[in-house]
């Protein structure tokens, strides 16, 4: 008989969990040069990255964060924290969900979605901190596309559904609603359907 | 802290009473098949029917209105699929009355089978619940009508342990000529369920909720009720059930609601006063909380409570570490992206049901598990909220953009 024990998450995502790393104490962000915030509590999940910035040098030497979420959320922006600090803003910027993901030991497939919105504050935090220094021309703003017109689906909602679980198109109609009007949009999603399953899940 | 664990999570299952497994042990060399005639089947045979037998007193029933079945959610799909039949043979009229109502808050073994049968040709009608979770019997009495040929509304409530009036309700819809259906498995065992005295024509039990096995349920069908089998190809169970019967797990429910009979009246009063503590003793501790379900037409030792600003999985698992077993109505611990439908449904928002935490007690819970569970809880949920987005100043919407 098996021994009760095995997390459904990694060691590491545990370690994370029971120990998190750089929690925000308290709630004054003055100190930091750049925050970001992304998700809400009715989803539940909702992620704020705080970053500090060395000006000369490009680089973040500090992250701290606070998170409302499940395990793997927490774990996750631990992680990412411990992640960014010393990279250059440009190498944070393009830190990948699945970077951490792999970071913390892997994450089952129907908790992805709980680290993708970890990055998606710390960019937030990087543009905000250009932001307020006059850097506009550096903000990178995340290029979304609406690919189904009729619905107002975005290529960013495929990539969700697809975090989500979506595997097929009838899937992904499901969980977007996409192409049940015209339709003339399947070929595409298809498309981004099979690109979204090959980043994150390699199939 | 010490080695203390605290099973807090009796409406998932139960463990098995010791003089349950005391029996199953005692019967594991009983192999025969109940259909038998020789010796080995006839002691099986008799084991199933003595079992049968005490089932039956156990809720008023005669012992032939009793099934044996697999599960508590086997007996819930048997009950909905009569009553869609195109043949309109085994459940006379039911061609004529094609409508099910049932309730927004019933276990996903009655919503998705009552989903599917609407994707069959039924009309499926759900009723609404209050904030406590009780049905509203004025819509019902709307609902009802000479199309309806089943009502089927849960007992008690597995997560906020609400308990409805099964006896008024059975009397609105037999006036309208339906049948009446109720999902007892999270009440019998609790609460003195009389199948007479409810009057309803069909009633589910599950073992392992009442320190029997898993594996094994009951399905309770009135005499003279017509009834058509889900599983067919067998005359086991009088042909209501195919399939050789589970007879080690009958033997165990058997016992189990024998020992429920002995037990239960005492447990009632004790289970309500660690209610009241725990209750009590969260609402002293810890700030902004509410508590989910009804203040008194509820199951004794099942307390739901919302925790603003946390969510659900993070807590579980926190009190995991601590040797403490609960369960959340989180979307994140089950595994959807929805939270629990039943606390969605009394009109608790979305934040408040991913935080929400239920604590069910049993048999052997005791004081000291709800003072350790009182010294552990404020910290954690403390803990949780100091990194947790909710409290940031000036709002949640302060630090984005």
């Amino acid at each position: 008989m098996l021994q009760a024990g095995e997390w459904a998450y990694s060691e590491t995502l545990k370690e994370h969990f029971m120990n998190p790393k750089n929690i925000l104490q308290g709630e004054n962000t003055d100190d930091f040069d750049g925050v970001g915030m992304e998700g809400n509590l009715q989803c539940g999940d909702q992620m704020m990255v705080v970053i500090k910035v060395d000006r000369e040098k490009d680089v973040i030497t500090d992250c701290q964060w606070k998170t409302y979420g499940c395990a793997s959320a927490i774990a996750s922006t631990s992680v990412l924290s411990e992640m960014v600090k010393g990279r250059t803003l440009d190498a944070a910027f393009n830190i990948s969900p699945k970077e951490v993901a792999i970071e913390l030991g892997g994450l089952p497939d129907n908790k992805i979605h709980c680290s993708v919105l970890g990055d998606k504050a710390l960019r937030a935090a990087i543009n905000d901190y250009y932001t307020r220094n006059g850097m506009t021309d550096r903000v990178k703003k995340e290029q979304v596309k609406v690919i189904c017109q009729c619905m107002n689906v975005t290529d960013h909602d495929i990539e969700d559904a697809v975090l989500e679980g979506a595997r097929t198109y009838l899937e992904l109609q499901e969980h977007t609603k996409l192409g049940t009007v015209c339709g003339q949009c399947k070929d595409e999603a298809e498309v981004l359907l099979g690109k979204y399953k090959h980043i994150h899940f390699g199939v | 802290m010490g080695d203390m664990k605290v099973y807090f999570d009796h409406n998932a299952t139960t463990p098995l009473h010791p003089e349950v497994k005391k029996e199953m042990i005692a019967a594991m060399e009983m192999f025969g098949n109940p259909s038998s005639m020789h010796a080995y089947g006839r002691e099986a045979r008799a084991n199933v029917e003595a079992s049968r037998k005490s089932v039956a007193e156990f809720i008023g029933a005669t012992d032939e209105e009793i099934i044996f079945v697999g599960s508590g959610s086997e007996a819930n799909n048997t009950v909905l699929s009569l009553f869609v039949c195109a043949t309109n043979q085994c459940v006379g009229g039911c061609g004529m009355r094609s409508t099910i109502i049932t309730t927004r808050i019933e276990h996903p073994c009655v919503l998705e089978t009552a989903e599917c049968l609407a994707h069959r040709g039924a009309n499926v009608k759900y009723l609404d619940v209050d904030r406590y979770g009780k049905i509203d019997l004025d819509q019902l009495h709307g609902m009802l009508g000479d199309d309806v040929g089943l009502v089927s509304v849960m007992m008690a409530n597995n997560e906020i342990g609400t308990l409805q009036d099964i006896e008024a309700i059975t009397k609105m819809v037999h006036a309208s000529g339906a049948y009446m259906h109720t999902d007892a498995v999270q009440a019998v065992g609790k609460v003195p369920v009389d199948v007479r005295q409810l009057g309803v024509d069909f009633l589910t039990i599950s073992g392992h909720k009442i320190y029997g096995p898993k594996g094994v349920g009951a399905l309770f069908v009135k005499k003279g009720v017509s009834y058509c089998p889900l599983i067919r190809g067998g005359h086991q169970e009088r042909g209501r059930r195919a399939g050789t019967e589970n007879t080690l797990g009958i033997l165990g429910l058997g016992r189990a609601v024998e020992m429920r009979t002995l037990e239960m009246p005492e447990e009632h009063a004790r289970m309500l006063r660690l209610k009241k503590a725990l209750q009590e003793g969260i609402e002293a501790q810890i700030d902004d909380i509410s508590i989910n379900g009804h203040p008194t037409d509820s199951l004794a030792g099942t307390l739901n409570v919302s925790f603003e600003g946390v969510e659900g999985e993070a807590v579980l698992l926190y009190l995991d570490l601590e040797g403490i077993a609960v369960s959340t109505g989180s979307a994140c611990a089950s595994g959807s992206l929805d939270p629990s439908h039943v606390l969605m449904a009394t009109g608790v928002d979305a934040e408040r049901a991913h935080g929400s935490i239920r604590f069910s007690m049993g048999r052997e819970s005791t004081m000291q598990e709800v003072d350790y569970l009182l010294d552990v809880l404020p910290r954690t949920i403390k803990r949780i909220r100091n990194m947790s987005t909710a409290y940031v100043k000036g709002g949640v919407h302060a630090a984005s953009r």
